[in-house]
């Protein structure tokens, strides 16, 4: 994308030395940022009139397990509705202590989505008014999209009838056959 | 003399099993429950084109005047529970079809963490129709079936004998 349309410059100079790493991939601007001060990052991404980044679009997370330290990292997705620019931030979040601030101040869309991540990977928000999973039920034990999380497990509320498991052909239980004994499974 | 020759010519005569079965059959008000994509097609199918009223199966939005269960889509865990609540809830005597492959199997999504594998697993279920999803002239038949199934069932015998 042109230069004109792009936050780079301007990031750079307000957060200097906050950021981690910062890159851009065909025009798609990506910061890498601590958690320890991200609140106030964001609130200077979200108020500084040369950024505008005013609506955030999403939040979502990644789990690197076995292959990045740390494990996981948030990801928020901003968009600056007046300029109409875009910015990915990113922010790992150790294993031991998977716990960020909550966006909730700032925006209160951030609810639910924060939710969202807690229910699919386990990751806290620090100050969130009401930290429920929102898609699985409360019974639910453990987070589903966790790497760690057994392919095989199921959670049924009601028990289930007595009836043969009806696969769609040999083949994807062979697919599943070499995860068998990896996991502990549910009976 | 025959018993049909002395009445009029206005009545007819019957087996009660019949009658009732009959009148069961061409009644079959079904629930209505779509749970995915093919809740479309099964609206497809209850729309004047395939036109489901014509065979007397006219949908309901309560489960307690309900004879017919329509499981249209992916059955989830969460839904599951709903649905045995809601079967539970349905008069007898009650009839299930599964639409689709999903309620048939779990279909596309049955690896996944949050999928029931097949609404049999949750309520007995009388007849599967396959697809994905399945076309209206697909779940018509499976009405048919029903139906059929219907007027095979012998109330007033004590032990029945298939027919």
């Amino acid at each position: 994308m042109a230069g004109g349309r792009s936050n780079g410059a301007t990031i750079y100079e307000k957060l200097q030395d906050k950021i981690l790493e910062a890159g851009s991939f065909r025009g798609d601007e990506t910061i890498t940022i601590p958690r320890e001060n991200l609140l106030e990052i964001f609130r200077l991404l979200k108020d500084d009139p040369k950024l505008d980044l005013n609506f955030l679009t999403d939040i979502t997370a990644v789990d690197y397990l076995g292959k990045k330290t740390p494990r996981f990292e948030v990801v928020y997705h901003l968009h600056s509705l007046s300029l109409n620019r875009r910015l990915r931030v990113k922010v790992p979040v150790p294993e031991e202590d998977p716990e960020v601030d909550s966006l909730t101040p700032l925006w209160k869309g951030a609810n639910w989505l924060e939710r969202e991540v807690w229910d699919m990977f386990g990751v806290r928000f620090r100050g969130h008014p009401d930290l429920r999973r929102v898609l699985m039920y409360e019974q639910f034990q453990g987070h589903p999209l966790r790497k760690d999380y057994p392919v095989n497990q199921r959670q049924p509320l009601v028990p289930e009838r007595e009836v043969e498991d009806t696969f769609v052909d040999g083949a994807s239980q062979h697919k599943l056959a070499h995860l068998k004994g990896q996991f502990p499974t549910k009976a | 003399m025959p018993l049909t020759n002395s009445l009029p010519e206005t009545v007819f005569t019957t087996k009660v099993d019949d009658l009732l079965n009959w009148g069961r059959a061409s009644s079959q008000w079904y629930l209505l429950f779509g749970l995915a994509c093919c809740a479309i097609e099964l609206m497809q199918t209850g729309g004047p084109r395939a036109d489901l009223d014509r065979f007397g199966c006219v949908p309901r939005a309560t489960p307690r005047q309900s004879d017919l269960m329509i499981v249209a889509g992916t059955l989830t865990y969460k839904m599951a529970k709903r649905t045995k609540l809601l079967y539970d809830q349905m008069p007898d005597p009650k009839y299930v079809i599964s639409m689709g492959s999903c309620s048939n199997c779990g279909g596309l999504f049955q690896l996944a963490y949050s999928v029931c594998k097949g609404v049999d697993k949750i309520i007995p279920v009388d007849v599967y129709v396959p697809g994905c999803p399945p076309r209206p002239e697909a779940l018509t038949e499976g009405l048919l079936r029903i139906q059929e199934k219907i007027m095979k069932e012998r109330w007033l015998v004590r032990n029945p004998v298939s027919a």
